[in-house]
């Protein structure tokens, strides 16, 4: 079997390239889904919140991915459920699986790799104590509540005050279980503030900010959870523990770009990000294979997905129709203080039309605080910011016009403290 | 005297922090948009939500149906909502805004689908 | 009446049972917890060791490189993964230089195969990652790696097959003497067998102590343990043991049979014999301890870390023997390491123990020494994938993203011999929920493959033992509202 482009993933990232590439002129496409159904982790996110910025309204997580699932079907372009992607190759390969074809070997002259992202464990973070039943990822929660419909605990402590930490707070309040409290390791949470006053202080939720899981009781099923203050070094104080009896721990720890297939395929991470090197086509180190979503980099508001998705698509039928260009200045970019990443991280300055989009998150909380943006060492930009945190992603626009240096080869972002450090 | 009042805009992701000083008038600031005003009057004299969940579907693909209030209803109602949801079961198929629960406790707001759900298969 | 009553179905158990079944017996598997494999022979090192360690005139000197030198045979008989990787015993001075010498000696007369001392640089070519303040090393290429609990399971499995039965969430809670053998106390039910072989792991001692009087303790000590990510699973390419020295031990680092990095274990002797609780200072200790053999180690790839328990008994040794008071109640208490390594040695042994107890045992014609073989779809070619799933399109459904495990491999999971009920007995049996999500994708998958397949509602169905309930109701149906 052969197309011109794979999309390796059917949720908001794979579905928005797909129908973009549509758009800009190539036709032969093959969407590629594990679940039994279009729309990702989008169709157990039944919260409202999405689409603000893209359809100017708000919707929940259904509703959005329905609005593309729809296009996806006008726009007749072909799709596989149930299907699992077991092997990409440098060669644009794929190996998949699923009941009805049985192994398919798929040749694409573009891909798209759109598979999302994970939830950080209990392994991960090393939560000592017991194993018994009644603890659960976040994500696994929603799914077994939203989808499912089945309950998963009755008196809830939930460690991590990600989105989704935040948002099953209260998901389990109104189904009738007790949440005790939100404890979070950092000193700020990593979720949306709105969610904060919505999901907990509208339910009084304590949120514990810098305070940990220490201990886990119970042999069979959770008995309790014991949580404890930490100090700078993330260590626990002594003599801060407070014991909660619960029979449910959720965890909302961290979402963890998901690449083994793009790791198969010998694509070059980036350590910090834990996703695909990506230039401003969104095409990672292996030329014709693009990244979008959260398997780049993970995002706060599916939106900014939608965007960059979009972006990838568009580039992915350029590339198919030889219309993405390869020469000229390739410029690289750095974090430097304050901030943890940059996407892209490669340049090629010939492909951008009117202005370049930066993404970057920062590394703490910030207030009334600049963002520098250098080319080779000398301020092209600065943009006053109220408000960072690390929760909420940044994006820059740069003009074309802004790089009028002969030469660029390094693009720093910073961030400059002006009323210090928040807390 | 005039009394401050701190909040978070919640009527988009960007979480604005508003100040809102009562003196003679309410006064709003930090709000990057006329919905974060509005958004900080109401909150401090009639606070409402969306209330998005699910209700229970027989013959769908999944046993439950996310739905929401297709506008905001009073805080103060949420659980009260909740309760006469809970009661609901629906039958698939449906599509994304059917009403499944017209004018909720007198609201004036209904319940809509947030999503098709198609039949399952029969086997 | 049952002709034997094995109690306790850890990696002895097991094998006992399965060495049983070659003879014409009615055997009875008796196992507390609501799987097999459910104690220590879960949570270990599962390394087959060389046999260099223990004394010869001990029983654990005695029966290591025997059974060691049974695994290749039996995990192809019984389709069980095993490597024989080899393993090094390093040394960073003088002092552990002498023990390696001492070790190397040692294995000698325990007949232990193919040992090497190497110099600094066969060490670090062998193992480049090692720190090179590493002076030397006693290497056994005899020493291998597999998966006791997928060994326990299929010896069960196949001593089903042959004939032995299986009962779990049945603790034995009293034991007495009756006319030609004794009668079990499960709860209220009573179970007579003529012989009974005590195989209850930490509580050995304790069913011991309902026919005879003490005449051992078991003391268990646990053990932490991390586990790390297959990404970095070629970190060494061998078991690495630190030499043993006044202080303890040491820490091993060890590739896992299916491709991970196994650290571990410290050891503390305890009261509680079901508390299997990790603690963060135990889990610092053995971190830090483990870069003395390695600082390649890339701890943030940790998935998993977890502890097991060694049934050590008091007198130092494993205890293999017809009780002195009991007549046809045997003894198999102590087994901790090695133990696995010694488990098919000591079967044999125990089975012609019963034979000169009872004047002989006639041989099951019947037996099939093999075990219908177990598809791994991760492990099949492109073609073997495809006619796979032609044949049964329940392969082509990857339900465990992490470690490739399809549908058809959990669903033949359950309904074999000695099947899965639970997530973790799918766990178990198949690695769908091992990998580095740690079930978080598959989990509900899984529960919802055994509901149906076991005819049960999915809220019926259990991470492990009978209380360790998953969900506790369905969304809609409750009246919680406190507010």
């Amino acid at each position: 079997m052969t197309y011109d482009i794979a999309v390796i993933g059917g949720g908001p990232a794979g579905l928005a390239a797909a129908i973009e590439a549509k758009k800009n002129g190539v036709n032969n496409i093959l969407v590629i889904e594990r679940d039994r159904e279009l729309g990702g982790i989008l169709q157990q996110c039944i919260h409202n919140g999405f689409g603000l910025h893209v359809f100017k309204e708000e919707l929940t997580g259904p509703e959005y991915a329905q609005k593309f699932i729809d296009e996806l079907r006008k726009e007749g372009i072909e799709y596989k459920l149930d299907t699992m992607v077991l092997d990409i190759s440098e060669e644009k390969e794929i190996k998949v699986v699923n009941t009805k074809d049985g192994f398919m070997s798929i040749n694409a002259k573009a891909i798209v790799l759109a598979m999302g992202c994970r939830e950080r464990t209990r392994g991960a973070i090393s939560i000592p104590g017991q194993r018994p039943s009644g603890i659960f990822s976040a994500g696994t929660a929603q799914r077994y509540i939203n989808m499912e419909g089945y309950m998963v605990g009755k008196r809830v402590l939930i460690l991590g005050s990600g989105d989704i930490g935040l948002i099953m707070a209260r998901r389990l309040t109104l189904e009738g279980a007790e949440v005790l409290a939100v404890a979070e390791l950092l000193p700020f949470s990593g979720g949306l503030t709105r969610n904060i006053v919505q999901c907990l202080d509208d339910y009084n939720i304590p949120l514990l900010l810098s305070h940990t899981v220490v201990d886990v009781i119970g042999k069979d099923r959770l008995e309790g959870v014991t949580v404890a203050k930490v100090d700078n070094q993330f260590k626990p104080i002594p003599g801060t523990e407070i014991h909660y009896e619960c029979d449910t721990l959720l965890l909302s720890v961290g979402l963890i770009p998901e690449n083994e297939l793009s790791e198969s395929a010998g694509i070059e991470i980036d350590p910090v990000t834990k996703g695909p090197k990506v230039n401003e086509a969104m095409e990672t180190a292996i030329t014709g294979i693009f990244a979008c979503g959260n398997v780049v980099h993970v995002h706060d508001l599916v939106d900014f997905v939608t965007e960059e998705s979009r972006r990838a698509g568009k580039n992915a039928a350029k590339f198919v129709k030889n219309q993405l260009s390869n020469e000229g200045d390739i410029i690289s970019t750095k974090a430097e203080d304050g901030i943890a990443y940059i996407v892209p991280q490669v340049i090629r300055l010939e492909n951008i039309e009117e202005h370049l989009d930066l993404f970057m998150r920062v590394r703490t909380v910030y207030k009334d605080a600049s963002l520098i943006i250098k080319a080779d060492g000398e301020v092209i930009k600065r943009i006053k910011k109220r408000h960072l945190a690390p929760g909420e992603m940044e994006h820059i626009q740069i003009k074309r016009s802004d790089f009028n240096a002969d030469k660029i080869a390094l693009l720093t972002v910073e961030v400059e403290v002006k009323g210090g450090e928040d807390e | 005297m005039s009394k401050t009042h701190e909040m978070i805009c919640i009527v988009c992701p960007l979480g604005c922090r508003l100040k809102v000083t009562e003196n003679v008038e309410l006064r709003v600031e930090g709000n990057k948009c006329k919905r974060g005003k509005e958004y900080a009057l109401k909150e401090l004299t009639f606070p409402t939500r969306v209330l998005p969940t699910t209700v229970s579907i027989k013959n769908g693909i999944l046993p439950r149906l996310p739905v929401k209030t297709n506008a905001p209803i009073p805080k103060d109602k949420i659980f009260d909502a909740m309760k006469i949801i809970n009661k609901v079961e629906v039958v698939a198929p449906t599509k994304v805004g059917d009403i499944i629960i017209a004018n909720i406790l007198d609201t004036g707001v209904d319940v809509v689908a947030t999503r098709d759900m198609d039949e399952r298969e029969k086997v | 009446m049952y002709d034997v009553a094995v109690i306790g179905t850890g990696i002895i158990g097991t094998f006992i049972a399965r060495e049983l079944s070659k003879y014409q017996l009615k055997i009875l598997m008796i196992d507390k917890e609501n799987d097999i494999a459910n104690g220590t022979t879960m949570a270990n090192s599962a390394i087959i060791h060389a046999g260099y360690d223990a004394k010869a005139d001990k029983n654990k000197g005695k029966f290591n490189a025997p059974g060691n030198k049974m695994y290749e045979k039996l995990c192809d008989e019984l389709d069980v993964p095993f490597k024989k990787i080899g393993s090094l015993v390093i040394g960073f001075d003088e002092e552990d230089q002498n023990t390696i010498k001492e070790l190397y000696k040692n294995g000698l007369e325990n007949d232990v195969e193919g040992m090497e001392i190497l110099n600094k640089e066969q060490v670090l070519e062998m193992e480049p990652n090692l720190n090179d303040t590493v002076t030397g090393a006693l290497y056994a290429p005899s020493a291998g790696i597999i998966s006791p609990f997928e060994m326990a399971i299929a010896l069960a499995e196949n001593a089903m097959d042959n004939g032995a039965e299986l009962i779990l969430n049945s603790e034995v809670t009293d034991i007495k003497k009756v006319d030609n053998g004794y009668m079990l106390e499960i709860g209220d039910r009573k179970v007579e067998a003529q012989y009974v072989i005590n195989c209850a792991g930490v509580y050995a001692d304790h069913i011991n102590n309902m026919v005879a009087s003490s005449s051992f303790e078991i003391k268990p000590r646990k053990g932490h343990y991390f586990i790390l990510d297959k990404s970095v699973g070629s970190l060494v390419n061998h078991v690495i043991f630190q030499c043993p020295s006044d202080k303890g031990k040491g820490i091993l680092v060890a590739p896992t049979v299916h491709g991970n990095i196994l650290i571990g274990p410290d050891s503390e002797f305890i009261d509680d014999k079901e508390n299997l609780g990790t603690t963060a200072e135990r889990l610092d200790f053995i971190r830090t301890m483990a870069l003395k053999t390695t600082t390649q180690i890339p701890y943030h790839t940790i998935i998993r870390s977890f502890t097991g328990l060694r049934a050590t008994a008091d007198i130092g040794d494993f205890i293999i023997e017809e009780s002195k008071e009991a007549k046809g109640f045997i003894n198999v208490g102590g087994i901790e390491s090695p133990g696995l390594s010694a488990a098919p040695a000591i079967a044999e042994y125990v089975v012609n123990l019963l034979k000169e107890i009872s004047g002989g045992m006639e041989e099951n014609e019947n037996f099939i020494a093999t075990r219908k073989k177990f598809i791994r779809f991760n492990e099949l070619t492109d073609e073997e994938k495809a006619e796979v799933i032609k044949e049964d399109p329940r392969y082509g459904r990857v339900i465990c993203r992490c470690e490739t495990v399809t549908e058809g491999e959990i669903v033949d999971s359950i309904h074999r011999n000695a099947g899965a009920t639970t997530v973790k007995g799918v766990k178990k049996r198949t690695r769908s929920g091992m990998g580095r999500c740690q079930g978080g994708f598959c989990s509900p998958k899984v529960v919802e493959i055994l509901a149906r397949e076991l005819g049960e509602e999915m809220i019926n169905i259990n991470l492990d033992s009978l209380d360790s309930y998953i969900l506790t109701g369905k969304t809609k149906e409750n009246d919680l509202y406190k507010q």
